[in-house]
C-alpha cells in the first residue's frame, strides 16, 4: 500500500523507543514529534548502492525512515571498499543489496527493507518504484539517470539525484509531487545522455570523501523534502569541488520539451 | 570585451553566441551545460544567447558516477 507523505500525522504511531532513539532530531523545532512521525512513515527507494547510495541509506535509516526499497544488481568488489561504506572485506563477491539490508538491520531491526537485484530500465522501473514516494538516484549511468528522472516526472515522485567524478559532485532535487515548486527535470540540465556513458568511478578516478559528502547531502535533502522545508534545493543545482573546497548553487529552470 | 570563464578573465574579440563560443573552444556541447550569470542556459537557446561584456560563464561538464 502506498503511504502518502501527506498522511495525517495523528494517524502515525510513535513508540517510546522511537522517541528516545530520535530525541536528537525531535528536539529540533523544525522536526519535532510531528516531523519525526513523517520520517518514520516515509517510503524511500534508493537506486544504486555504491558510493552515493550506501551513505545515503545509512543516514536515512538512522534518521528513522521506516520503509526502504534498495536496488542494485552488482556484487561487492575490493575496489568498492574505499568509498562504499556499508561493505567490508568479508562481503566481497556478495550481493550489494543483500549485504546492505543486513547491515542496516543491525542499526534498527524494525526497519522494513525490500531488495531488488535488477538493473533499472524503462521496462521494469514502474514495478520497482511505484510504491515509493521519494526516489534517490545513486546510479552510475547517464541513461539510468534520465530513465529515473523521466519516470519520477511522469509519476509525480520526489527525486533526489546526485553524480560524482574525481573531486566533483552534483546534487539535484526534483520535487514533481508539489506542483507549486515548478520543478525542472534532469533533462533541463542534460537533454540527452552523452555518448560516453561510461562512468566507471575507478578508472576515471574518485576520492572516497566526495561520495560520502554527496551521499549524506542526499539524505539531508530527502528529509527536507519529506518535511516540506521552505528552503529547498528544488530549482537549483549544488556543485561541490572538494579539490578547491568550493560549494556553489546555480539556477535550473524548466526548459526542456518534456515540460511543454 | 571580457567575460569571466570558469573563474578567470577571458578576452573576447567580438560578440558571439554560445554555440560559436563552444566551437571556438573545441568543446562538444553534448557533454556540457553552460551556466551564464548563475543560471543554466537551455541547449536550444545556445544559438541565440549572446555573451556580453562582464558575463560570468561556467562550463559544467556532465558527470555520471555513483
Amino acid at each position: 500500500m502506498l503511504v502518502d507523505l501527506a498522511l495525517p500525522v495523528n494517524k502515525v504511531r510513535i513508540t517510546n523507543d522511537q522517541i528516545k532513539r530520535y530525541s536528537g532530531q525531535i528536539n529540533l523545532k523544525k522536526i519535532s514529534i510531528t516531523g519525526q512521525k513523517k520520517i518514520i512513515d516515509s517510503k524511500i527507494l534508493i537506486i544504486g548502492l555504491g558510493g552515493l547510495g550506501t551513505p545515503a541509506l545509512t543516514y536515512l535509516a538512522r534518521s528513522g525512515v521506516g520503509f526502504f526499497g534498495i536496488a542494485d544488481p552488482d556484487k561487492v568488489s575490493i575496489s568498492n571498499l574505499h568509498r562504499q561504506i556499508l561493505y567490508d572485506q568479508k562481503d566481497l563477491k556478495k550481493s550489494k543489496a543483500e549485504v546492505s539490508k543486513k547491515k542496516i538491520l543491525l542499526t534498527n531491526p524494525k526497519i522494513k527493507i525490500k531488495i531488488f537485484k535488477s538493473k533499472i530500465t524503462k521496462n521494469n522501473i514502474d514495478k520497482i518504484a511505484k510504491d515509493y514516494d521519494v526516489i534517490l538516484d545513486g546510479t552510475d549511468s547517464f541513461i539510468s539517470k534520465l530513465t529515473i528522472s523521466d519516470y519520477c516526472k511522469k509519476n509525480k515522485k520526489i527525486l533526489i539525484c546526485s553524480a560524482i567524478n574525481k573531486f566533483l559532485g552534483h546534487l539535484f532535487v526534483f520535487n514533481f509531487k508539489e506542483k507549486q515548486k515548478k520543478s525542472p527535470c534532469l533533462r533541463c540540465f542534460m537533454p540527452k545522455a552523452p555518448s560516453n556513458d561510461n562512468n566507471d568511478c575507478e578508472s576515471e578516478g574518485i576520492v572516497g570523501s566526495i561520495a560520502g559528502v554527496m551521499g549524506v547531502l542526499m539524505c539531508n535533502e530527502t528529509i527536507k523534502e519529506i518535511l516540506n522545508f521552505k528552503e529547498s534545493l528544488c530549482g537549483k543545482i549544488l556543485i561541490i569541488d572538494l579539490e578547491k573546497t568550493t560549494f556553489r548553487t546555480i539556477n535550473l529552470h524548466k526548459n526542456c520539451p518534456n515540460h511543454l | 570585451m571580457e567575460i569571466q570563464l570558469n573563474g578567470k578573465a577571458y578576452p573576447l574579440d567580438k560578440e558571439c553566441n554560445i554555440d560559436d563560443f563552444l566551437t571556438k573552444l573545441s568543446i562538444d556541447k553534448t557533454k556540457v551545460a553552460i551556466e551564464l550569470n548563475k543560471s543554466v542556459v537551455p541547449k536550444d537557446k545556445y544559438s541565440v544567447t549572446k555573451l556580453a561584456n562582464k558575463d560570468v560563464v561556467e562550463i559544467v561538464t556532465f558527470i555520471g558516477g555513483g
